[in-house]
């Protein structure tokens, strides 16, 4: 262990990844407003797995959680400019991003 | 060679590719408006043929201080990834063809989007190292997000795009977080050290096992299997027709190649432990597959369905764990590849007065209209239920027979009930083109669509000429994986 994360230990750290985890997880499901929310949460849920990266990499004293996490950070922003122009289109397309409107195909 | 050697030769056909996508981007924005398309296409299947030259003349061994892996598995699955992507753009160029006469034809982007999501792909197949399967399978799944959503006029499209692009980067979202956590408990992200850290020990911590529950589920949302398939029909049938059989295609086979290299690698001395969630997924998967698929009348949407069956079909394999189960694997997907590009080239040519329709009740009488065509879709459909002596059979046969010797005797049971309700539905198509009373003719197909339903139709037909040299590949291929 890093001196960094030694006097907190590795828990805490876990404990509110889970929770972003949960929170990121159930912002999709449970969410039946606005797409923008959809895409907040999916950010929790990366950021989720980067506070474990963190956590861990500083734990082990081994450099490629940290690594990792600066892929993840440049694949989330590529991955939030791509969702942002998919629901630019859809709102011009469909007039609205409500979430219960998203059903023009179903069976 | 000392294990943090560069040596990125081995990766020359992933980066050759790649710099020809960024090459191609430049020549289409060099065109003038609106005539980009056919050159950026050509250049682009000129560099999946070439780019399957070097993949085939690429040697054995480790890159990049062993986080990129090349061996003849890796092979096989880049081969059949690049074979898919040709196909589909093959299916693109003939589809555009066909739109000439309508207001939005598809952008020249479409070939080099495909392009790149099939060095993804590639990248997946190779990965040696939870760092780059995630990166590849990011670039592989961010691609496909823009393709679905690529005709910006039609509603269903950005619909279908908006719907994959949420619930795919949740999978992306939760793999990752399971690599998180097999990271944090194993110590390691390289799968020769995970090897090590998890072969090693009797007792398995518990959060490694949640991680790879994770994995599990992350991959299985990109596999389309059940319970994790709810995007794949409304985005099979959203999405534009080419961007549908790209789909059903290369990254099919990318996530299979993760599948099966993680899980027969790293996590192969756990197998016990995943293996009864593997058997879970492809018996709901062939289950849901065959029945949900019979009362659907769009026939893009039945594909979806299709596709889900296969999956769970070719997961048996997988699931028996051995070398002939991933053999059994390689050899469905490649009869699946074949079938899968043909039937689509037939659904892109299904057009009235420039306006595509995609029910089944179009195709009535197909077989007095266009008897080729109709002749070619009755041989996918056939092959699809698993008919000897078609190229779908050989798959089915080597997955049970590969499941059969682990001792499945229960997927086995419920793969052969769930072929024979499948078979319902393909021969259902197969009565509406030959006995139907006629509907009205569609439009002239185009030659490339022809060409691609044609030599997919022959290539099932015969397909048992190429399965000695076939089964020799996916032999050695199965030995590079399982050892």
């Amino acid at each position: 262990m890093t001196p960094a994360i030694a006097p907190i230990g590795l828990m805490p750290y876990l404990v509110v990844s889970a929770a972003l985890l949960v929170l990121g997880v159930f912002g999709i499901f449970l969410n039946r407003k606005n797409v923008i929310i959809i895409l907040m949460s999916m950010e929790l849920i990366l950021l989720a797995a980067n506070l474990n990266f963190v956590a861990f990499s500083s734990a082990h004293a081994d450099l490629s959680g940290q690594v990792m996490v600066l892929f993840v950070l440049t694949i989330a922003a590529a991955e939030a400019a791509i969702g942002l122009a998919i629901v630019t289109v859809y709102f011009r397309n469909r007039g609205s991003i409500q979430v219960e409107d998203a059903t023009m195909m179903k069976g | 060679m000392s294990p943090n050697a560069i040596n990125w030769s081995l990766a020359l056909p992933e980066i050759a590719l790649a710099v020809s996508g960024l090459v191609i981007l430049v020549v289409g924005v060099l065109q003038r408006r609106g005539e980009g398309f056919f050159p950026c296409a050509m250049l682009t299947i000129a560099s999946f043929i070439g780019c399957g030259f070097l993949v085939a003349l690429s040697g054995n061994g480790e890159a990049y201080a062993g986080t990129f892996v090349n061996d003849s598995f890796a092979r096989f699955m880049k081969l059949l990834a690049l074979s898919g992507g040709l196909l589909a753009t093959v299916v693109t160029v003939g589809y555009q063809a066909e739109e000439q006469g309508t207001q939005k034809p598809l952008p020249f982007e479409t070939p080099i989007l495909m392009l790149f999501s099939t060095v993804g792909a590639m990248i997946m197949a190779s990965s040696g190292n939870l760092m780059t399967m995630f990166v590849g399978l990011e670039l592989s799944s961010l691609s496909i997000y823009i393709l679905c959503a690529l005709e910006r006029d039609k509603v269903t499209s950005s619909e279908a795009g908006l719907k994959y692009f949420v619930l795919g980067s949740l999978a992306s979202g939760l793999l990752l977080y399971g690599m998180s956590l097999v990271y944090g408990y194993a110590g390691t992200m390289d799968y020769t050290g995970l090897v090590n850290v998890i072969g090693g020990d009797d007792i398995v911590p518990l959060g490694l096992i949640v991680g790879v529950v994770f994995v599990v589920v992350g991959l299985c949302f990109k596999l389309s299997a059940v319970p994790f398939h709810m995007w794949t029909p409304d985005v099979y049938q959203g999405a534009p027709t080419p961007v549908t059989a790209y789909m059903a295609g290369a990254p099919k086979f990318a996530a299979f190649a993760l599948f099966l290299r993680v899980m027969t690698g790293p996590f192969g001395t756990i197998a016990p432990k995943w293996q009864i969630l593997i058997e879970t997924v492809a018996l709901l998967s062939m289950v849901y597959g065959a029945f949900a698929a019979i009362p659907q009348t769009d026939i893009k949407r039945l594909m979806a369905y299709s596709s889900i069956g296969h999956m769970g079909y070719a997961m048996m394999g997988l699931a028996a764990g051995s070398d002939a189960g991933v053999q059994a694997t390689l050899i469905y997907l490649a009869a699946y590849l074949v079938m899968n590009a043909g039937v689509f080239a037939v659904i892109a040519t299904m057009r009235r007065k420039g306006h595509e329709v995609t029910t089944l009740a179009d195709l009535a009488g197909l077989s007095r209209r266009e008897p080729g065509l109709a002749a070619a879709l009755a041989i996918f459909m056939f092959s699809m239920v698993g008919a000897p002596p078609l190229a779908g059979f050989f798959g089915k046969f080597m997955v049970f027979a590969a499941a059969w010797q682990a001792g499945l005797y229960v997927l086995v049971a419920v793969g052969a009930v769930s072929s024979i309700v499948g078979a319902y539905y393909y021969l259902r198509v197969v009565k509406i083109i030959y006995f139907d009373a006629p509907a009205e003719g569609f439009d002239r197909p185009a030659p490339s669509l022809l060409f691609v339903s044609g030599s997919m139709g022959v290539a099932t037909l015969l397909f048992i000429l190429g399965l000695g040299p076939l089964m020799t590949m996916a032999h050695h291929a199965a030995q590079a994986l399982v050892g």
